[in-house]
């Protein structure tokens, strides 16, 4: 039964639920006499309540009650929380704002919940939501993180005076912290003495992400033992349950088992926690009823966390070799109104230590400071911190060479890291890689050597074509619990757990701690199972997300499940063929080193003896004839802590036609070779990179959540406004290829694959736009119109 | 969604008496602009009345050298109708860019005449083609039925019945789709009439709406190739200016769609 194991394309077994409607996810969920939740939202992206009138809502038809954030207060009910302490190079503690799940006296951005009503039908919570009155003192609104920072920006959270480490006495109002990594005084020799030193400002600019099904909560609550059941759109069921009960003090941790069924899609934004999840649980508590909240499109533009959205200055130095000296980057992270659950790790260990990239660069400093705004909390999109990290380094490398003068492949080539594991002075130290051999694939199978003819042909149709590469590097499955991930400021393991149950039939269950939200981890784990045993993978079933079943897990995002989750069933399935073979040698009369397992059946090497895996597991169950030194059943657990994170990498070629007319970007040919080590399913992971890199080339050419300067309105928020990549938008021509360089850091060799297009993709197109274009000066998303006005004031200066 | 009366009239003559006794009453057609505006509570009529299933509104027809399209005919009829296909192919062109395959097959040609987005395709054919609105009390002329943004010459209960293209000699829409709606950014029609007078309408642009391109008609007029509008300058003062697109670009878009049409001509 090879064909369902490690290494083939085995089609999902998922899909045939999702595209026959066969699905359950949260706005599925129906429960008898559920009662539903619609929230009172701020109009303001900054101001005072003076009050809040509840008096003719309440007399509304059909209203149970309506919550207040003062109500949750006087209830015990704590804050949301950030999970990642980040400090200042001063030594002070990072400057959280109290986030109330519904606001007490102030609204700091557009869309931030107030008031929670709760009526018997969606609709009568809409009347009355519409006839609560509250009176506001509108007050001056920040949306830019470089404003944010200026002397005279409105003050987002009132802080207490600081201590004497800041200059003037306190910190600029809407800092959040002023964080370093690297030796910044040996970096500003490296650069100081180079022969040339190459300088780029860029923005990254903010994005929505907008997975395919709005998040959901539906909250239960049984009086009679104080016992909650939440289903929610979640990525992390367990640590969402930490954080509801031992930080948010909403359930008892032993009475709340939170199911996450069918989830379309997160991207990063269902991590966390969410005011919601919060407020239907106090109140389905309250009304002693089931409660209800889904949320619109127009709510998801407002509520769920954004992304990215900084602001950078970064300078590399070179020898007159051309190898690399030294890089510095300066970098403003916007993190919105209030700290969401991970976002202080995001524009910190997340993107400076990927700042190295695949290049031995000796000195290297980045300075980052976070900062308030009224927008939306930033938080994790699919790369988090690490498209941010590549953008910048990709695009400043690209830019240098055409400075220089010299080749682009070249002065990658020669700053290569090519002997591992690497140390880079920024933290992570890579366990394995061919950057070269990357490269030299990527270069070949993107005919990069023919490129001027090709330019020269689109010439005669009018067309401008450009080139751009991108060499990425990743970062996956956060990291290690130990040590590094406790010292860097981590509220959280980042283990994972799996169980493998062995039926008495022979049919396996893998329950592990992960969560697919669109991955094919159905399909994936099951391959992994049914490889060691070498049965079909029908006969192996993946249950996630459901915190009564599975017992820990840390859930799914930073492209963890394949170092951690795969490893972890590993791990179980390692235990139980350890048993399986004792009591196969028991039933087989012979030596547990003496049997092999192949097809599902247990066999004494050199003899026809064998016994099946039904055999195996049904002597496990019935414990007729087995010895006494083996307990019953074949059901074992396992948790796997990485030692280390892993690093895949890539070399994106994005070649594209601008239309001069227009400004109108196709992006006619796209190549990727990928090295994420092993690889279970070549067809999924494919598709993750495929997906990826049309995410990137949405940031890159489409994407941009916009606000009004002045209102903090979000005026891209919705799709006739935000737009997002399309079928026809795909790259023309799609070529993908695998390196596999094997991790040592995990027990299956594999790296991750879900965020690399995204984060290796933006640069590649940019790069291919300013290649076509002849100027640096184009920023994300390159709209027509951007590179239409490039083109005029090219024309004229020249 | 606030609470409404749905109404289902079996005739024009009915739907009129619908909406004249109604307190707060809109007509529906495909509903692509009003029921997502109700959806989200910034309208809330007390009636809606359909008048998406009258067969009085249905259907195509040429004759006589006129196609002559019913109100609730849709995008996907209009596109897929082999007699426009075959008389003004620009038109049925132009239906099969509206939206996607979801908003073609509900959105209607009266519906998006009445409700005149000024990112709408249909008024850049209707005007450059000098079209004729027939409603239940009169008919209009294209030159004076689009009076401003989302604003017409029809007056309040004033149904379209039909409209009637006069098949040209030659004609041609250009498109530049705004990328996240996908409605017009500037979208240019250009027809040459069997009397060889140029219309030239644009879509998408204008501040006040579709307008017809006067300066581009001259140009045309004395020579019909791409080439001489090159020299037409475009005044941005009265384009439309938003996050997708600039007046200036704009401006830049009318010339660039004007010439692309005429070379579509050929």
């Amino acid at each position: 039964m090879a064909n369902d194991g490690i290494g083939a394309s085995v089609p999902r077994k998922e899909d045939r639920r999702f595209t026959t409607g066969q699905g359950t996810y949260t706005g599925d969920v129906n429960l008898a006499g559920q009662l539903h939740a619609v929230f009172v939202r701020s109009p303001h992206a900054h101001a005072h309540i003076k009050s809040v009138d509840l008096s003719e809502a309440s007399k509304m038809p059909g209203v149970v009650a309506i919550h207040t954030g003062e109500e949750l207060e006087a209830g015990g009910i704590n804050h949301l929380i950030c999970g990642w302490a980040i400090t200042s190079k001063n030594g002070s503690g990072m400057r959280m704002g109290p986030y109330p799940p519904l606001a007490i006296g102030k609204v700091r951005f557009v869309g931030q919940p107030i008031v929670a009503v709760v009526a018997r039908s969606r609709d009568q919570a809409e009347d009355a939501a519409e006839a609560v009155q509250i009176d506001y003192e509108t007050l001056p609104a920040v949306t830019n993180p470089v404003d944010a920072l200026k002397p005279d920006a409105p003050a987002i959270h009132e802080f207490e005076a600081d201590s004497s480490v800041w200059e003037h006495g306190r910190a600029p109002s809407n800092l959040i912290f002023d964080w370093e990594l690297g030796d910044a005084a040996a970096t500003d020799n490296a650069i100081k003495s180079a022969k040339h030193v190459v300088k780029i400002d860029l923005v990254n600019n903010r994005v929505v992400p907008s997975a395919m099904e709005a998040r959901a909560v539906v909250a239960d609550y049984r009086s009679s033992d104080g016992h909650f059941t939440l289903w929610n759109t979640t990525q992390n069921p367990h640590l969402l349950r930490v954080v509801l009960s031992a930080f948010i003090n909403v359930a008892p941790e032993h009475k709340l088992r939170i199911i996450a069924p069918d989830v379309g899609g997160g991207f990063g934004s269902k991590i966390f926690t969410y005011s919601e999840e919060v407020v239907c649980l106090w109140a389905a508590k309250q009304a002693g009823k089931p409660v209800k909240w889904v949320s619109g499109r127009n709510e998801a533009f407002l509520t769920d966390a954004h992304g990215r959205d900084h602001v950078t200055t970064a300078e590399i130095a070179f020898d007159d070799d051309y190898r690399m000296l030294g890089l510095k980057v300066d970098t403003i992270a916007n993190l919105g109104g209030y700290m969401s659950l991970f976002a202080s790790l995001i524009p910190t260990y997340l993107y400076a230590p990927l700042l190295s990239g695949q290049y031995v660069i000796p000195n290297i400093h980045v300075n980052v400071r976070a900062v308030y705004t009224n927008t939306v909390p930033v938080d994790a999109v699919r790369g988090a911190g690490r498209p941010e990290a590549t953008y910048v380094l990709e695009r400043l490398i690209e830019k240098a060479a055409r400075e220089l003068g010299v080749d682009r492949a070249e002065l990658r080539r020669k700053n290569f890291v090519r002997e591992f594991p690497y140390q880079t002075p920024v933290l992570w130290k890579y366990d394995s890689g061919n950057y070269d051999g990357l490269l030299t694939k990527a270069l070949a199978a993107s005919k990069w050597d023919d490129f001027e003819a090709r330019k020269a042909e689109a010439a005669k149709r009018g067309k401008l074509r450009g080139i751009g590469l991108s060499c990425y590097i990743e970062a996956c499955g956060v990291a290690p619990s130990s040590a590094e991930g406790g010292a860097l400021g981590a509220g959280v393991g980042v283990w994972e757990m799996a169980e493998i149950k062995v039926n008495p039939v022979g049919t396996v269950e893998v329950l592990v701690g992960t969560l697919g939200h669109g991955q094919g981890h159905e399909t994936t784990y099951a391959q992994i199972a049914a490889d060691r045993f070498g049965i079909p993978i029908d006969s192996v079933s993946v249950i996630e997300g459901d915190t009564d079943k599975v017992q820990q897990g840390m859930g799914t995002y930073g492209s963890r499940t394949a170092g951690n989750g795969t490893s972890a069933v590993y791990r179980a399935l390692d235990k139980i063929e350890a048993k399986a073979k004792k009591i196969a040698a028991h039933l087989l009369e012979a030596s547990e080193e003496d049997i092999t397992i192949a097809n599902g059946e247990f066999s004494v090497s050199g003899t026809d003896r064998k016994v099946t895996l039904t055999d195996v597991s049904l002597a496990a169950y019935t414990f007729h004839k087995l010895p006494k030194d083996i307990e019953p059943g074949l059901d074992e657990k396992a948790y796997f802590d990485p030692t280390d994170l892993t690093y895949p990498a890539g070399a994106f070629v994005c070649e594209v036609e601008i239309d001069p007319a227009t400004g109108t970007t196709e992006v006619v040919q796209f190549t990727a070779v990928d090295d994420f080590g092993n690889v279970i399913n070549p067809m999924i992971v494919e598709g993750q990179v495929h997906g990826g890199v049309m995410h990137g080339l949405g940031q890159a050419l489409l994407e941009e959540a916009k606000y009004d300067p002045g209102s903090g309105q979000l005026i891209a928020g919705s799709y006739m406004d935000y737009c997002m990549p399309r079928a026809h938008d795909l790259p023309k021509s799609f070529d993908h290829a695998f390196q596999k360089t094997p991790t040592p850091n995990n027990p299956l060799g594999l790296k991750g694959c879900g965020e690399a297009g995204a984060i290796g993709s933006p640069p590649a197109i940019i790069n291919a736009i300013t290649d076509a274009l002849g100027t640096e000066d184009i920023s994300m998303p390159a709209t027509p119109e951007k590179i239409w006005r490039a083109l005029q004031s090219a024309g004229q200066n020249a | 969604m606030y609470q409404t009366r749905y109404h289902r009239p079996g005739s024009v003559a009915e739907a009129a008496e619908l909406l004249s006794k109604a307190e707060d009453g809109r007509y529906v057609a495909g509903g692509h602009t009003l029921i997502p505006t109700m959806k989200h509570r910034l309208a809330g009529p007390s009636d809606l009345v359909d008048l998406s299933r009258l067969s009085e509104l249905k259907g195509i027809s040429e004759k006589g050298g006129t196609v002559t399209i019913g109100a609730a005919t849709t995008h996907y009829e209009v596109a897929s109708s082999d007699a426009v296909r075959k008389a003004i192919p620009a038109l049925a062109a132009l239906a099969g860019m509206i939206g996607d395959p979801a908003v073609r097959n509900r959105g209607t040609i009266g519906g998006s005449l009445a409700n005149n987005d000024p990112g709408a395709d249909y008024p850049a054919a209707v005007l450059g083609l000098g079209a004729t609105i027939h409603t239940d009390k009169r008919k209009i002329e294209a030159d004076d039925f689009f009076t401003g943004l989302f604003t017409t010459a029809l007056e309040e209960g004033e149904i379209i019945v039909k409209v009637s293209f006069p098949v040209p000699k030659k004609a041609a829409y250009e498109k530049f789709h705004s990328a996240a709606s996908r409605y017009a950014l500037t979208g240019v029609f250009v027809a040459s009439a069997k009397d060889g007078a140029v219309r030239v309408a644009v879509t998408g642009a204008g501040a006040n709406g579709v307008f017809r391109a006067a300066d581009i008609e001259k140009a045309l007029s004395g020579k019909a190739s791409s080439d001489a509008i090159d020299a037409v300058s475009i005044d941005p003062s009265g384009l439309l200016s938003d996050i997708h697109g600039s007046a200036e670009y704009r401006a830049n878009l009318v010339k660039v769609m004007a010439k692309r049409a005429v070379d579509a001509i050929g």
